[in-house]
C-alpha cells in the first residue's frame, strides 16, 4: 500500500495542536473533517488574488473567478464521474442538497397519496425534508426497518416499494452506527419499479470511490466539509433528465435567464438551481480537497481506513462492559458504543479531558436511537489521518472512564 | 451563610485540584451525597429536558424559603446539581432572584453549563430562578394584601 500516514498528518496543522495540555486525538470525523493546508492555502489564494463575483462582470477578476468556479464544477464531475457538469449543482451541504430535491422533485412529481421511502438509519437531514414534503403534499412516508445489527431489512424494502412510491432516499453509510448500506441493490430494486433514488453520501464520499454512473443513482448528495473541504459547501448530483423537469428550489440572481414583473424564465442547468451568489471560494476549496484525495488515492484511503476500523472494532469489542451499538457486516469508519452503567455524557466529559474528541448523543438520528432503546451513544469516527496509536489513546481513555465511574 | 460566602467556599474547594480528573472525581463524590429526589418527583412533570443528560427538579416553598431537590441520570451532572443546591436551596426568594452565580465560572465548570452542552443544567439554573421570581412575586402580592 502506497500510503504514509505520518506524511499525510503533516498536511493537517490542527492535528498537531494540544487540548487540555494533551495531544489532540481527533475522532469526530463523521461530524466534520480537518483541512489540509492545500485547501486553506487555495482559499486564501482565491481571496487574495481573484476574489470577484462570478458570472456577472466582464472585468478581468470576474472572468478569472468564474473560470475557476466552473473548473471546480468540472473537478467534482470527474471525481464522481458525472456524465456532464450540468448534473453538478453546488449547494451549502448535504442538508441543502436533500432539501433541494425534496422541494423541487416534490413540487413536480409528488401528489396526495404518493409515497416516499426512507430508512430507519437516516440522519435527521434525510428525514425531516421528506416529512415536510409529505405534509405539504399529503403524501406518505415509509421507513425501511433495520435488524438488531443495524442493517436494513431488504425483504421489507421490497414489500414497501410499489406503484405509489415516487422516490427512495437512503444513506450510503449511517452516520450514527457506520452501516454501509447495499445501495447498489436498493437502486436496482427501485429502478425495477421505475422509481428514482437519492443517495445521502455525506458519510461515503470521503471513504470510497463514488461513480454515480456505475451506481446509477438518480441523485447523490454530499457535503464539502466532510470530505476535507470548506464548511458551507456541498454538492447535489442529479441526472439531467430529472433536473431538467424539476422546478427551481429558490429564486434569485443567477438562476434566471430573463426577469419581468409578468414572468421570469429560468436559466439552464446547472444554474437553475444556484440562486444568488454561490460560495465560489468554497467550491474552489472543495476542488482542492478532491485533488488532495485523488493525489492520495481513494483506493489507498479506503484500504488504510478499513484496516484502522477493523483494529478499532476489535480493540473496543474486547473491552469489558463495552457494548457496540450497531454490528453491521459492512461498516465504514464509524463505531458507536456504550459503557455498561455509565452515562455517555459522563464518559464523553472524561474522554474529552484526555484530549480525545469523540461525539456523544443521538447523532441527529433520534429514531434510530429509539429503535435500540437508548438515548445516545459514544461515537468514534475515523479518517485516513488517524493512527492505531490514537485508537490506543481512546482505549486508555475508556479504561480511565471505567475506573472513575465504577 | 450568604450565597456569595458559599460560592467562595466552593471556589476554594475546587482551586485545590490541578487536574481535570481530580475535579471530576470530586464531582463524582459529591453526586453520591446528593439527597435523593422523592420518587414521585422523578416524573416527566419535573423533567428539565437536556439533549444529553436528564435533570429532574422539584421546588418547595416553606416558611418563606425555597427548598430544591433534584436528580440526574448522569453522574457529573448530578455532582454539579449538588453544588447548585448547596448554593441555592433553603434561601429566601429575594436572595435567589438577585444571585449572581459566579462560582460556575471560577471553578472552571462553566463549559458544563454552556448552552451548547445541552445537558439540562442551563435550563435548571433558569428554572430555579423562575421559581424564585414566582415566589417572590407571590410574597409581594400577599404582603400588600396583608398590609
Amino acid at each position: 500500500m502506497n500510503f504514509n500516514v505520518e506524511k499525510i498528518r503533516k498536511d493537517f496543522p490542527i492535528l498537531h495542536r494540544e487540548v487540555y495540555n494533551k495531544p489532540l486525538v481527533y475522532l469526530d470525523n463523521a461530524a466534520t473533517t480537518q483541512k489540509p493546508v492545500q485547501v486553506t492555502e487555495e482559499m486564501n489564494r482565491v481571496y487574495e488574488t481573484i476574489n470577484s463575483n462570478i458570472h456577472r462582470g466582464v472585468h478581468y477578476l470576474s472572468d478569472m473567478c468564474t473560470g475557476e468556479y466552473e473548473k471546480a464544477r468540472e473537478k467534482v464531475a470527474r471525481f464522481i464521474n458525472a456524465a456532464s457538469t450540468n448534473e453538478v449543482i453546488f449547494t451549502s451541504g448535504t442538508t441543502g442538497s436533500v432539501n433541494t430535491v425534496a422541494f423541487s422533485f416534490g413540487e413536480t412529481f409528488v401528489s396526495e397519496g404518493d409515497e416516499i421511502i426512507i430508512s430507519a438509519l437516516e440522519h435527521h437531514s434525510n428525514i425531516v425534508p421528506w416529512q415536510m414534503l409529505c405534509e405539504r403534499k399529503k403524501a406518505v412516508l415509509k421507513v425501511i426497518p433495520v435488524n438488531g445489527n443495524g442493517e436494513l431489512l431488504m425483504d421489507e424494502y421490497e414489500k414497501l416499494i410499489g406503484p405509489k412510491t415516487r422516490l427512495v432516499a437512503v444513506a450510503h453509510v449511517s452516520n450514527a452506527i457506520g452501516t454501509r448500506n447495499p445501495v447498489e441493490r436498493i437502486i436496482e430494486i427501485s429502478h425495477n419499479h421505475d422509481v428514482p433514488v437519492l443517495i445521502d453520501g455525506a458519510q461515503s464520499i470521503q471513504h470510497e470511490k463514488i461513480d454515480v454512473q456505475k451506481l446509477d443513482a438518480d441523485f447523490f448528495a454530499f457535503s464539502g466539509h466532510k470530505v476535507y473541504g470548506p464548511t458551507g459547501t456541498g454538492v447535489l448530483y442529479g441526472k439531467e433528465e430529472w433536473l431538467e423537469k424539476m422546478t427551481p428550489y429558490q429564486g434569485g440572481g443567477e438562476m434566471i435567464s430573463s426577469v419581468s414583473f409578468e414572468k421570469s424564465t429560468y436559466n439552464r442547468l446547472p444554474f437553475k438551481f444556484e440562486a444568488g451568489t454561490p460560495n465560489f471560494a468554497g467550491a474552489i476549496g472543495l476542488a482542492a480537497a478532491l485533488d488532495y484525495i485523488d493525489n492520495t488515492g481513494i483506493g489507498n484511503i479506503a484500504e488504510y481506513e478499513k484496516d484502522l476500523t477493523d483494529y478499532a472494532v476489535s480493540k473496543l469489542s474486547q473491552t469489558e462492559n463495552l457494548k457496540l451499538i450497531g454490528t453491521p457486516a459492512h461498516r465504514t469508519s464509524v463505531i458507536s458504543f456504550l459503557l455498561e452503567n455509565i452515562h455517555p455524557y459522563d464518559a464523553g466529559m472524561v474522554i474529552d479531558k484526555m484530549g480525545v474528541a469523540v461525539r456523544t448523543g443521538s447523532h441527529c438520528a433520534e429514531p434510530l436511537m429509539g429503535f435500540f432503546g437508548i438515548r445516545g451513544t459514544i461515537r468514534a469516527s475515523l479518517a485516513f489521518y488517524n493512527t492505531r496509536k490514537e485508537i490506543d489513546v481512546l482505549h486508555n481513555a475508556i479504561l480511565k472512564v471505567k475506573e472513575m465511574f465504577r | 451563610m450568604t450565597v456569595d460566602k458559599i460560592q467562595d467556599e466552593i471556589v476554594d474547594e475546587f482551586n485545590v485540584f490541578e487536574d481535570w480528573m481530580d475535579k471530576y472525581n470530586h464531582l463524582i463524590e459529591l453526586s453520591k451525597n446528593l439527597s435523593p429526589l422523592d420518587k414521585k418527583h422523578k416524573t416527566n412533570d419535573y423533567l428539565i429536558k437536556g439533549c444529553q443528560s436528564k435533570v429532574w427538579l422539584h421546588a418547595e416553598y416553606r416558611d418563606g424559603r425555597i427548598y430544591f431537590s433534584a436528580d440526574s441520570d448522569a453522574v457529573i451532572t448530578k455532582g454539579i446539581i449538588s453544588l447548585l443546591i448547596r448554593v441555592m436551596s433553603g434561601r429566601k426568594p429575594e436572595e435567589l432572584v438577585n444571585a449572581d452565580l459566579y462560582f460556575i465560572d471560577r471553578t472552571g465548570l462553566k463549559e458544563n453549563l454552556s448552552p451548547t452542552r445541552a445537558n439540562g443544567l442551563v435550563s435548571m439554573v433558569k428554572q430555579m430562578k423562575m421559581y424564585a421570581l414566582a415566589y417572590h412575586a407571590k410574597e409581594q402580592k400577599n404582603g400588600k394584601q396583608n398590609g
